[in-house]
């Protein structure tokens, strides 16, 4: 009956106005695709800037470096078709491509090569990552399609780095006006960007290797978790790499038209904690926090069941990871204990600043409530991240916070002298030293392992859960990534099934 | 007043308007006393997302909490803001309104500019700038919605200031030589006594929509204390999951405010003889 | 009557001058740094006092006041801070979303309200009268971001035929522009079509009872005749006010409605660069809106004076 209703309605309402539309929409989905993304970067330029946005729309789609990373994170050749690396392991002779065109129209060879890894590592260089580039001692262009990278020292990551977004090879006559209209060597070249809304690809037809399969690619920028589940729902967004949306996800997972993917992040998502500020600076208080985290709440009332709990700040994907979530375990009994040692038998309030993102802001509310048992009264306030980074971040005034720490492998921030917990434990920080002046692997595990135990044991923040990735697209494309080794959407295998 | 009772009863908007209104004022003082469960009493793992059931009348939220408790403190929360806001539009614009009606000249034509400066922003858009200088929060929405209600006090208190000056008892008044700030607290605001309660009226129900606005932009009450407005944006990507979450706050605010817009329109009909007589 | 309008030129000017620095004040207090938002948590110090020093936020207030202002007169509404565009060039291309968006709520409004409550003034106190006042009551009780929820609950979600938010752009045609700016349009529209049956209903009831319609009616016209050829164009005052402050509400208004469906438009382009702290962006937006809510209201004044003639006189 129900379903007899609404056909009716929609039957009436599409007599009206909608027949144009059904078939503009079954036309053009078989070769364009709409991919919706939370952020929209502030610039298209890969080489002058960090925002993972950047590369999110660009990597591989309209930008290629010497090398590519695939899928599962392999080196694959992009602009260098082959390389050669002598004995002693400090140079590398690309062979370059031939008949490769910018989308302007002027060709690739081994000057552009040259220019923009110069360019990258010069003084003054705008690049986020000029560390990648380092090791560079010298860049020489043997003839066109010949460049000679000569390293200080031997770099096993080498190829690795030179496919990373920060690496893509950019031409001398268009380099500077590559943030607004970028112009690179991919299968796509740059359409249009309608600031705060989209940003378009179309095809290149004058690419030199296998064509991608789709005419158009649009990344639409969604922050709005709402808005990203109806025009999902809707189909005007045909795929989120990462969905914003953690509760809506049975229900796309329910729907037959999505494919539903939950990978892992970096991210290690934590009750930061002001060390330095009383009463916060009692190893007792941080201890009492820690037994009355209930992480498997957290998860499922902030996350929807999206996440796996860490015990320690370390990614538990990781090989060098240790479980530590025994180490405090649930027990309100024991935190009103610790608190009563600390001299708060009654508690005591305190603040927590919540940044914008659905994980801080639903997480701050149940911590709040969490919390309240062993009678701590927290008064929320939620901020924006203008606010955030320079009050709690930076100025280091607050309380409590909830912040996802998305980079790869950063427990060393433990160790700085001037970050934003005010942790300082001498102990952290001969590890740190020891771990890099090892070079063995399972020395190195070790010592990871031993620097875990040490945060884990000062209990210097809440360790709440791992923040999962969840992929959602339509079922009927195919060749969209399902992990992300890198930063990217990669489009270029991307097509749709009849 | 017996016979403003009967009258008032009798007029029909005033008396559904009424009963809405009281018992949307009984549910929010009842909150203080008591509610079905704690309002922030979480469940995540157990009873998330119910339907409504005997046990929990209007189902759970996300976090397990039950919605009909939350409901009930929301309309607390909406009534003490819009209360509010209503009050520093009377407190400010009523005395600003008379005072440029008593004095006229340039300082009337000053007050009434500066009335039309905040005209000229939009509402809402200020209130987001309001509450992004001082953090958002129940008592910075207050003073958002409430700075709005300013001029509109401040013109309809001058407008009706301005004809009470020229009748006949407000001239015998200042012939016994009364001062002017006497005659205005003596004569001028008894007198205009029904058009600020009718005008009220609808600035509460204004404000309980906009408090519902700001909150729904993340702006207004912060947890754990429920806003009808954030209990919206919340369920609004569980809509299909749960939809009473999204339907329960939306009708509490539509009912609220039709009692309230109601009420007013009765209030008015009863209040003011000279249009009564016109519609009947 | 030019007088008159010099008058009420001298005060908008004024009052656009109090505003700007309303607006410009009120910013300079906003907690947050710009430049901090632009670089990240990874930037360092240096980097960001650079940045400060090339956004010119270290120059004295009364100098970066000034140079708005002046900047604003020459045409000139500064840079984006986030976008490092010309903020006339995100204007213009937020307009072409929000003033149709505004301008179809409006039309819809009008064509709503105008026959609805003309319809109901005319069977003033039948069941139909009854029933139009009661559902114009609940009208204005729904909160318009909650209709617009409902709306892309049924018409996105559920039947699946309008778009549940985002703006193809009028470059893809005007059928997908305009369908996705019809369901936004409609929550607008819905509230303020209902208070506008009722201003009306009553600005009719009103004139209706006025001595010189009574006369029309005692020389043998009709009612419905009176209804049309009198009370109509007097009964418009009303009317045209409501309009005109209901066109500045929903070109402004629409922050909320923008956010629902997800629309880049001038609502959703100050509500981010208030976030951003993108602070000559707001600047500048805020004082366009309120510089064309100014704009409005000498219209409406304006446009008194040509529905009734009797204001001539009465102010000159």
């Amino acid at each position: 009956m129900r379903s007899l209703t609404k056909f009716a309605l929609a039957a009436l309402l599409s007599t009206a106005i909608i027949p144009s539309v059904i078939a503009d929409k079954a036309m053009a989905a078989k070769k364009s695709l709409i991919m919706g993304m939370v952020l929209e970067p502030p610039h298209l330029d890969p080489t002058a800037g960090a925002p993972a946005a950047i590369d999110e729309v660009v990597y591989a789609n309209l930008f290629e470096g010497l090398t590519r990373i695939g899928s599962k994170g392999q080196v694959m050749p992009a602009l260098a078709e082959s390389w050669a690396i002598s004995a002693d392991g400090k140079s590398y002779t690309f062979t370059l491509r031939k008949g490769v065109r910018f989308h302007d129209g002027t060709s690739f060879d081994a000057h552009d090569v040259k220019f923009s890894l110069d360019r990258a590592r010069a003084e003054g260089s705008t690049n986020a990552q000029k560390a990648l580039f380092g090791g560079i001692d010298s860049v020489n262009v043997t003839d066109a399609n010949t460049v000679v990278v000569q390293l200080k020292a031997p770099a096993g990551n080498f190829l690795f780095n030179m496919g990373w977004g920060d690496a893509v090879i950019v031409a001398p006559e268009s380099a500077e006006g590559n943030k607004a209209k970028p112009i690179g060597t991919g299968p796509f070249k740059f359409g249009t960007w309608v600031k705060g809304a989209t940003v378009t690809l179309v095809k290149n037809d004058a690419y030199w290797g296998k064509a991608a399969a789709l005419d158009k690619a649009t990344f639409r920028f969604i922050s709005d978790p709402a808005a990203a589940l109806s025009s999902m729902l809707a189909g005007d967004v045909d795929a989120f790499a990462n969905f914003p949306a953690p509760e809506t996800i049975p229900q796309l997972r329910a729907d037959p038209r999505f494919k539903v993917v939950i990978g892992s992040t970096e991210g290690e998502t934590i009750l930061s904690t002001n060390n330095s500020k009383p009463p916060f600076n009692d190893v007792r208080v941080r201890r009492a926090i820690a037994h009355t985290l209930d992480r498997q709440a957290i998860i499922d009332g902030a996350m929807f069941g999206l996440g796996t709990p860490i015990g320690t700040h370390f990614a538990p994907h990781h090989p060098a990871y240790v479980d530590l979530l025994g180490k405090y375990p649930l027990n309100i009994e024991a935190g009103k204990k610790l608190m009563a040692e600390a001299g708060f038998p009654n508690g005591f309030k305190a603040t927590i600043k919540l940044p914008p993102p659905s994980y801080a802001r639903r997480g701050g509310e149940i911590i709040a409530a969490q919390l309240r048992k062993i009678g701590i009264d927290l008064q929320i306030i939620p901020v924006e991240w203008g606010v955030w980074v320079p009050e709690v971040f930076k100025a280091t005034d607050y309380d409590l916070t909830i912040v996802s720490h998305t980079e790869p492998m950063d427990i060393g921030i433990y160790g700085r002298d001037k970050y934003y917990f005010n942790y300082k434990s001498d102990a952290f920080k001969a590890t740190m030293k020891k771990l890099n002046a090892t070079t063995g692997e399972k020395a190195r595990y070790e010592l990871m392992g031993e620097a875990q135990r040490i945060i884990t044991n000062d209990a210097v923040n809440g360790y709440l859960f791992q923040l999962a990735k969840a992929g959602v697209w339509n079922a009927k494309l195919n060749g969209l990534w399902e992990n992300s080794p890198v930063q990217a959407n990669d489009l270029t295998g991307v097509s749709w099934n009849d | 007043m017996h016979s403003f009772l009967s009258r008032a009863l009798r007029n029909r908007s005033f008396f559904i308007g009424l009963i809405i209104t009281l018992f949307i004022v009984f549910i929010a003082a009842l909150s203080f006393l008591w509610t079905p469960y704690g309002i922030d009493d979480q469940q995540i793992t157990t009873v998330g997302l119910q339907k409504p059931s005997l046990t929990y009348w209007l189902g759970t939220d996300n976090l397990g909490r039950d919605l009909f408790s939350r409901v009930m403190v929301g309309a607390r929360n909406s009534i003490a803001v819009a209360v509010v806001a209503v009050a520093i539009g009377i407190g400010i614009g009523v005395p600003l309104g008379c005072w440029a009606a008593a004095r006229r000249g340039f300082l009337d034509e000053l007050l009434m500019r500066g009335n039309d400066v905040i005209f000229a922003f939009p509402a809402l858009l200020s209130a987001v700038i309001i509450t992004a200088i001082f953090g958002p929060g129940a008592i910075n929405a207050i003073i958002a919605i409430g700075i709005f209600n300013i001029p509109v006090f401040a013109r309809l208190s001058r407008g009706a200031a301005l004809s009470l000056w020229t009748r006949d008892f407000i001239m015998a008044a200042r012939a016994a030589g009364k001062s002017s700030a006497r005659i205005t607290i003596e004569h001028i605001i008894p007198n205009m006594a029904n058009l600020l309660i009718v005008q009220a009226t609808i600035a509460f129900a204004l404000g309980i929509i906009q408090e519902a606005g700001l909150a729904y932009v993340g702006l207004g009450t912060q947890p754990p204390f429920p806003s009808w407005g954030r209990m919206l944006s919340e369920a609004q990507t569980m809509m299909a999951l749960a939809p009473h979450l999204a339907i329960v706050p939306g009708l509490a605010i539509v009912i609220t405010v039709l009692g309230l817009n109601l009420l007013g329109d009765g209030l008015r009909d009863v209040l003011d003889p000279r249009l009564s007589r016109k519609r009947d | 009557m030019s007088a008159y309008f010099a008058k009420k030129a001298a005060w908008a000017i004024a009052t656009l001058i109090a505003a700007s620095l309303f607006i410009f004040i009120a910013l300079e207090i906003v907690p947050g740094d710009p430049a901090q938002v632009m670089l990240g948590v990874n930037a360092t110090d240096e980097a960001v006092a650079a940045l400060r020093q090339s956004l010119g936020l270290n120059k004295p207030v009364a100098e970066r006041y000034l140079s708005w202002i002046g900047g604003m007169l020459q045409g000139d509404f500064g840079k984006s801070y986030t976008y490092s565009v010309p903020v006339s060039e995100l204007v213009s291309a937020r307009i072409t979303i929000s003033l149709p968006l505004a301008l179809i709520a409006l039309a819809l409004s009008t064509l709503i309200a105008l026959p609805v409550g003309l319809y109901a003034a005319s069977r003033r106190g039948s069941i139909a009268d009854t029933a139009i006042m009661a559902l114009t009551q609940i009208g204005i009780a729904i909160p318009n971001f909650w209709f617009a929820l409902l709306l892309v609950y049924v018409f996105s979600i559920w039947l699946r035929i309008f778009p549940a938010g985002g703006f193809p752009g009028w470059s893809d045609g005007f059928i997908p522009a305009f369908k996705a700016l019809l369901l936004p349009a409609i929550a607008l529209a819905l509230p303020q079509a209902a208070i506008l049956s009722r201003v009306t209903r009553s600005a009719l009831l009103e004139t209706m009872g006025e001595d010189y319609i009574r006369t029309a009616r005692a020389k043998g016209l009709s009612k419905r005749a009176t209804l049309w050829k009198h009370a109509l164009r007097n009964a418009l005052i009303p009317v045209l006010t409501i309009l005109g402050l209901q066109f500045a509400y929903l070109l402004a208004g629409t922050i909320i409605i923008e956010n629902v469906f997800y629309l880049p438009g001038l609502g959703r382009l100050v509500f981010k660069a208030i976030s951003l702290r993108d602070l000559i962006v707001v600047e500048s937006v805020v004082m366009m809106l309120v510089a064309t809510i100014i704009l409005i209201n000498l219209i409406v004044d304006l446009a008194y004076l040509w529905v009734d003639p009797r204001l001539r006189n009465r102010e000159g």
